[in-house]
């Protein structure tokens, strides 16, 4: 595979310090559906809904199994590790209350645990420079409010 | 399964100018198209008894068949995701004839896209649903989701911002000789395009649409009808609309095969009975350039990963390439009206009465957005 974009492998530091990152922007609401997920990431863990009848993740959740029709399905907690699956640098605001936020990455990151698992969220420590696809990252919890804690991302070895 | 292949016409185009700021409301705009449409068919208000809008719409279908005096209209409906739904409305216009509910049907979209923020979903409330999943981590504008999927095609298939961007020089070449395009005498050279500023890495402004206000609509009728009126009936040989199941919903996989794209032209290819090199003239909803280039693929116009070489070197551009696209400057530099100015400049091209006039036209082709539920139209003169 090629890539112009991949960068090299950089040192990185071993404690990173959990910063408010793109503070301001609108939180998840509660919803009925997708509670346990915002749960899991106040108790720091991160958990995928599953089928418990084909073991299928599913993210978005949703109450069906669109792989075997289930309505068996369980909260199960992933190992947090994944790679970049791709990354953009958004440096045009396009809303009055992101101009003192861009730039800022966005990542889509695949979980270890199934191809094509993928969540949305943040490189928390990286420069736009420094991202490639293919990184590997793992979760951190940044606990925005006393109700919301989001999981955002960190570079691995 | 019974057919609607040639069954069906569009008799009758209308569209307002397309600007940054109308000064007037949606509403206004969406009459002044409609009418047009009407009056371009030869057909009198009273003759209308379907009306398909689209979702999210800022003016509906029972508004419109109200601020038309409309008594008797039995079938209205609204389509849904903009620029994917827009080709779908004459699908569901042919679906409203074939339940005997009208027999002439107006589709019609309205928007101020550019005078107003109404960028699709966008609002910085507290949301509902699966937004929560993406939102907060600064997913918030189709550039974002476009930027994702465009770096994974550069990342799989050495797909280059050159190639991305002779998509916009070919856009903006056929809107140079388009009056109505907002971008009409404002050249761009690809170096342009390289200078241009960055928006959503590897998106460069001149990668995304010109956001507009403006109108357009047509009227749809059966073939038998289409005969006995004004204009030379340009016949619908296939509607469809598609959707598949994703495994992620954030972002398109421009590696997966199997999408909403692919599966829009097979079902279209299969009913018109033709292949992609039947294609005269090809009108893709155009909102960032990387996503044409993936629809051209899925398409089946070339192969996975082969269309950043297949758009370089003129190919897609009037009148000297095989595959002239978005002949009147599509979203790209008409200005979006969502994907309905694709469809009036495809009847436009039949007619042989495009700006940027295909020799010969016979077939045309729409494709509504990808990378979300889409549709999409092949017609011929």
């Amino acid at each position: 595979m090629w890539c112009d974009w991949c960068a090299h492998e950089r040192a990185h530091p071993k404690e990173v310090k959990i910063m408010p990152y793109l503070a301001g922007l609108p939180v998840p609401e509660s919803h009925v559906d997708y509670e346990e997920f915002w749960q899991g990431c106040r108790r720091h863990e991160l958990v995928i809904q599953r089928c418990k009848d084909c073991g299928w993740y599913r993210h978005y959740p949703r109450p069906l199994c669109p792989k075997c029709y289930s309505w068996n399905a369980e909260w199960s907690k992933v190992s947090g590790k994944g790679k970049v699956w791709s990354w953009t640098i958004i440096t045009h605001p396009i809303h009055p209350a992101l101009d003192d936020m861009v730039p800022y990455n966005l990542v889509e990151i695949e979980l270890i645990e199934q191809e094509g698992l993928r969540l949305i969220s943040n490189l928390i420590d990286c420069k736009p420079e420094e991202i490639y696809i293919g990184m590997p990252a793992e979760v951190v919890f940044e606990e925005v409010n006393p109700e919301i804690t989001l999981p955002r991302f960190k570079r691995t070895s | 399964m019974a057919t609607i292949k040639d069954k069906y016409a569009i008799v009758g185009i209308g569209h307002t100018d397309y600007s940054l700021n109308s000064g007037r409301s949606e509403l206004h705009l969406a009459l002044e198209a409609i009418t047009a449409a009407i009056e371009d068919a030869g057909l009198g208000f009273k003759d209308i008894d379907g009306i398909v809008g689209d979702h999210p719409s800022r003016v509906d279908a029972m508004t419109i068949g109200s601020a038309l005096g409309l008594r008797d209209f039995g079938f209205f409906i609204e389509t849904d995701f903009a620029g994917g739904g827009v080709p779908g409305g004459l699908l569901h216009a042919i679906a409203g004839i074939e339940a005997g509910r009208a027999t002439s049907v107006v589709c019609y979209k309205s928007l101020n896209g550019s005078s107003k923020l109404t960028l699709p979903g966008f609002s910085f409330a507290a949301e509902p649903h699966e937004l929560g999943f993406t939102r907060p981590f600064g997913l918030l504008a189709p550039a974002a989701y476009a930027a994702l999927a465009a770096r994974r095609h550069m990342h799989q298939y050495g797909t280059t911002s050159r190639q991305f961007g002779a998509i916009a020089v070919a856009c903006r070449k056929h809107a140079n000789r388009n009056p109505n395009a907002i971008m009409y005498g404002e050249s761009m050279t690809i170096e342009d395009h390289q200078d241009s500023k960055m928006i959503a890495d590897p998106l460069r402004l001149y990668d995304c649409y010109v956001e507009a206000d403006g109108a357009a609509a047509c009227v749809v009728t059966s073939a038998e009808r289409a005969k006995d009126l004004r204009q030379w009936p340009v016949c619908i040989m296939a509607a469809g609309q598609a959707c598949v199941p994703c495994l992620s919903r954030w972002t398109k996989d421009p590696t997966v095969n199997e999408n909403e794209t692919s599966y829009l032209a097979r079902q279209l290819f299969s009913m018109a009975g033709l292949v992609p090199a039947d294609v005269d003239v090809l009108q893709v909803y155009d909102d960032f350039t990387p996503l044409v280039l993936m629809a051209i693929e899925d398409m089946g116009f070339c192969s996975k990963g082969e269309g950043g070489p297949f758009v370089e070197g003129g190919r897609v551009v009037w009148p000297d390439g095989k595959l002239p696209l978005n002949t009147s400057g599509g979203n790209l530099s008409e200005g979006c009206i969502d994907g309905f100015n694709h469809v009036i400049e495809a009847v436009k091209q039949l007619r042989g009465t495009s700006t940027a006039q295909v020799k010969d036209a016979e077939v045309a082709m729409v494709c509504g957005a990808t990378g979300v539920p889409t549709s999409g139209l092949i017609l011929r003169r």
